[in-house]
């Protein structure tokens, strides 16, 4: 495989297991969320508010791995 | 398909300064950012005030209440560094979205060869400005703490003589400081950047109406990305001037 096959296999791999933990992480803060929801409904808004940051913060790591992806793609 | 570069390209230079791109946009950021300021500022002291100055009143309302559940009564002295935060990082993401940002383009010389590069880019899709945003960040978390605690009783966070356990605390508390600058300037570079290359990608798939629905995406994001950024110097900060034992 020539280098530049091993940069292509790089970038995908890169991104693909790098997205793989924060989906299962945002899959759990979501369902938590609603469980939480669906136990004391008045608290909507302090709950959305928390979930979206925590959302924001799992998804930070996949992000992590985009800026690799993005760095071994376009240098 | 068209170039897309991780760093920002100079478009021209002042005084053998280099202007990039982004800083181009985000000086225009920051005139804008300026001008809302003064036109509040006047507008407090006006009998009768615009539709404009109750929504910014608004949104500062808003976001005086959002802060004042974590710091509590210690908000009158965060609120300017944390606003400041979060409506230059909201602007600065919003402006990269407007038409014209990224696809109007410039020709320059570059090692002897013409080039076209955008006259605009999103300025928190350069490393350069969310490094320094982090740094400024991370260095007032500091300040703030010495101010609160005193230095010595700053300091005995990070180095602690006691014993062993603690001292190898106090190594990772180093360690986790610099480990925020790292994660600050990464979170917001990674989410902008990769929005503008997602619009240009789609823009260049389906050129037609596919765009609408990721740049309502790329709102939201940009909302967000301001919010955490805010947040988080806000949850540090409580970290920092609270008292130890």
């Amino acid at each position: 495989m020539d280098s530049e096959g091993l940069k292509a296999l790089a970038v995908a791999l890169s991104i693909g297991f790098g997205t793989l933990t924060p989906a299962i992480a945002i899959g759990m803060i979501g369902s938590r969320a609603m469980e939480a929801l669906g136990r004391n409904p008045e608290a909507e808004s302090a709950i959305r508010t928390t979930m979206i940051l925590s959302i924001a913060f799992a998804e930070a790591v996949a992000i992590y791995a985009l800026v690799v992806a993005l760095i071994l793609k376009f240098t | 398909m068209p170039e897309i570069n991780i760093k920002a390209e100079p478009i021209f230079s002042v005084f053998g300064l280099h202007i990039t791109n982004s800083l181009f946009t985000s000086i225009i950021a920051t005139v804008t950012f300026l001008l809302i300021a003064i036109y509040y500022s006047k507008q407090i002291t006006a009998s009768k005030k615009s539709g404009f100055f109750y929504f910014v009143h608004f949104m500062f309302k808003s976001i005086n209440d959002l802060f004042k559940s974590i710091l509590g009564d210690n908000i009158k002295f965060f609120l300017p560094l944390v606003l400041s935060f979060f409506l230059f990082i909201l602007i600065q993401n919003w402006f990269g979205l407007l038409p014209g940002v990224g696809s109007v383009t410039i020709a320059i010389k570059e090692y002897g060869k013409i080039v076209h590069v955008p006259i605009f880019r999103g300025g928190n899709a350069d490393l350069n400005t969310t490094l320094a945003l982090a740094l400024i960040s991370v260095v007032m978390i500091q300040f703030y703490g010495v101010k609160f605690l005193g230095f010595l009783q700053y300091i005995k966070k990070f180095i602690d003589l006691s014993n062993p356990i603690n001292f190898f605390v106090g190594v990772l508390e180093i360690i986790s400081e610099i480990s925020k600058v790292l994660s600050f300037a990464f979170r917001l570079f990674g989410n902008i950047f990769a929005g503008e290359v997602l619009l240009t990608i789609v823009a260049f798939l389906v050129p037609v109406l596919a765009s609408f629905p990721f740049i309502i995406l790329e709102l939201f994001v940009g909302f967000v990305q301001a919010l955490v950024f805010a947040m988080l110097t806000t949850v540090f900060l409580n970290g920092a001037i609270a008292k130890h034992h």
